[in-house]
């Protein structure tokens, strides 16, 4: 089967690719980058942040707040939209106007965001294997390597929405799923991204908070995230231990996604000996 | 000569805001981030073959939205300017009889609960939130109706206790909502004509009709109300008839409208000001002109809710307030002293 995908691929390209695309979600735009079709994009949406060069393209607006008539602006021939985009009405009607949709599954596991890739790929009528195959690569030895530590640590993922409590992650999320794939517990065992309150904070006891760079923006620094209530007294409050990532590196399950495991295993683990990737001397594209 | 001046005939009123909601329905179905011509605006109008993409702005974007914009901006105007008579105070909007309270929790609650509800009632999952949302505002305003005891006061104060009521249980269902339903939450409660389509629109004219012929009958009334309770009573108006039909007609015109187009404020509370300060008391000219204006903002809005931040499209609630407010201002301070 995938031998004959391959030898198809070439002939797909010359047939008729795709020539407008917009995408919806910073981890798709990071796809079709990574698979050098970024001259095809027409727009994106604004959680598309990475690379650079996605940030200058026009924007649709939030991903989940999406105008029919914007997007059809742009004149796109191909729409590929994560799983979050809509709202349904909105992509209905962007359908209506002849336009082909690809909608992409979340993905909250390696062998998923290896997946998406190939379907982005597919879309775009492009080759994916040296792309895939140097992903599979890296992500192989950073698991093994990961998987080689003694210790899990309880880890608590904190998300600032607004004012009022913080969002702590819990199962069925992308942080939950990182936290467990780099070697650590997640301190506290809700469901989706919730509200967590000053008691639930210090019963959960987490050794280390890991947090977006949007959240620490949000809040000023690190020592005001620590001044949060029931943050102090934890173990991670009292050796003042906190990370944090950018959002869409963290927890788009992109192309990017080994380096992620690797920072985020390092921030868990500090004493921890994790190789180099290997594409990382390699040149990108 | 005096009294001319500052109340302008009737007939040139309507001339002015007929003239106005035209403007603003050829503007919303002319302007748009993809730019359709006049003259091929005529032709696919007709019907005429034509771009899929050009086609399908026009019949499947603009028109359903004009058609809604038409219906929620008419509700709320008049609904407004019969609340403000009802309870003879100027700060009086469709709010205050729960209607939309009531609404937004039934809302809420259809986009928190939204798995198990779809599991119970098998309804189209973009039907589920307009649907409650509509039975909400109806049992929120019947319950406060149920609540007043048969006077006016009693029923200001019933909309408080409703509104408390169901604002507390909002906030709770917020509490227990992850992070993707408060997005959606968010954005509800700014409002939207995109989603309703043209089966959303259509039910939202229809109930703005009904409560039309429920309410515009009722202008004499309305207007010998602003004697006093009492007086009113003196002439000849069943003030507690009156209360119903209006309340109902209300709940039902503004419960559609929330549920086709979320929360969408400041039509329902400004919109009969405008006309007041135009020098139009009287309800047989101020209900009608009220949905006429009402609906002239709302496809205003629309339209630039479409067209500002193209690409991205803006919350339209967010457009009536930066539109009507400037505007409202302006004609407070020429008024005369």
């Amino acid at each position: 089967m995938r031998r004959r995908a391959l030898l198809l691929a070439p002939l797909l390209a010359a047939a008729a690719a795709p020539e407008r695309v917009l995408t919806l979600g910073g981890a798709v735009t990071e796809a079709v980058f990574a698979l050098g079709a970024a001259d095809r994009l027409v727009g994106t949406d604004l959680t598309s942040r990475y690379p650079e060069a996605a940030a200058a393209l026009p924007k649709t607006g939030y991903l989940r707040a999406l105008g029919a008539e914007g997007v059809l602006s742009l004149r796109p021939s191909l729409v590929l939209a994560s799983a979050d985009a809509g709202p349904p009405a909105a992509l209905r009607q962007v359908a209506a106007a002849g336009v082909r949709i690809v909608t992409l599954p979340e993905a909250h596991a390696p062998t998923a965001a290896l997946d998406r890739i190939a379907a982005i790929a597919a879309a775009l009528h492009r080759d994916p294997s040296p792309l895939l195959a140097r992903l599979r690569a890296d992500l192989a030895q950073v698991q093994a390597d990961i998987a080689t530590l003694p210790a899990r640590p309880r880890v608590l993922f904190l998300l600032s929405a607004g004012r009022g409590a913080p969002l702590a992650a819990g199962a069925d999320t992308a942080a939950d799923a990182m936290l467990r794939l780099a070697g650590a517990r997640n301190a506290i065992a809700g469901h989706a991204y919730r509200p967590i309150s000053a008691e639930a904070v210090l019963l959960a006891a987490p050794e280390l908070i890991v947090t977006t760079d949007d959240t620490l923006a949000g809040l000023g620094d690190a020592g005001a995230l620590l001044a949060l209530p029931g943050l102090a007294a934890t173990p991670a409050g009292r050796g003042r231990r906190v990370a944090a990532f950018d959002a869409l590196y963290l927890l788009g399950f992109g192309p990017r996604l080994a380096g992620a495991l690797r920072h985020l295993a390092l921030a868990v683990h500090p004493d921890a000996a994790l190789r180099p990737l290997p594409s990382a001397g390699a040149p990108a594209g | 000569m005096i009294a001319t001046a500052i109340h302008p005939p009737k007939n040139m009123v309507f001339a002015g805001l007929g003239g106005m909601f035209l403007l603003a329905l050829l503007l919303e179905t002319l302007l748009g981030p993809v730019p359709i011509a006049p003259a091929r605006l005529l032709h696919l109008l007709l019907g005429a073959p034509a771009d899929a993409t050009e086609a399908a702005v026009l019949w499947q974007i603009r028109l359903p939205r004009a058609l809604l914009a038409v219906a929620v901006g008419a509700a709320l105007g008049m609904a407004g300017a019969a609340q403000q008579g009802l309870f003879r105070n100027q700060l009086a909007d469709p709010a205050l009889i729960g209607v939309s309270a009531g609404a937004a929790l039934a809302a809420v609650a259809g986009i928190v609960f939204a798995a198990p509800l779809q599991a119970l009632a098998p309804v189209p999952p973009g039907l589920l939130v307009p649907l409650l949302a509509f039975g909400g505002g109806l049992a929120a305003s019947l319950l406060a109706l149920r609540l007043a005891g048969g006077d006016t006061a009693g029923l200001l104060l019933a909309g408080i206790a409703v509104n408390a009521a169901c604002g507390a249980a909002t906030g709770l269902l917020v509490t227990l909502s992850d992070d993707r339903q408060l997005r959606d939450i968010t954005f509800w409660t700014m409002g939207s004509l995109a989603g309703g389509g043209w089966l959303g629109g259509g039910i939202a004219l229809l109930a703005s009709l009904i409560a039309a012929a429920m309410i515009l009958p009722a202008a004499p009334a309305l207007d010998a109300l602003l004697l006093g309770e009492r007086e009113a009573g003196w002439l000849g108006v069943r003030v507690d008839r009156l209360r119903l039909r209006v309340v109902v007609a209300t709940a039902l015109a503004v419960g559609a409208a929330v549920a086709a187009a979320g929360i969408i404020g400041f039509v329902g509370l400004v919109v009969p000001h405008l006309l007041r300060l135009l020098g139009q008391p009287r309800h047989g000219v101020l209900l009608p002109g009220a949905a006429l204006l009402g609906a002239a903002l709302l496809l205003l809005a629309d339209t630039l809710a479409r067209g500002v931040a193209a690409p991205a499209e803006l919350p339209v609630g967010l457009v009536t307030s930066a539109l009507g407010a400037p505007f409202f201002i302006a004609l407070l301070l020429r008024r005369p002293a």
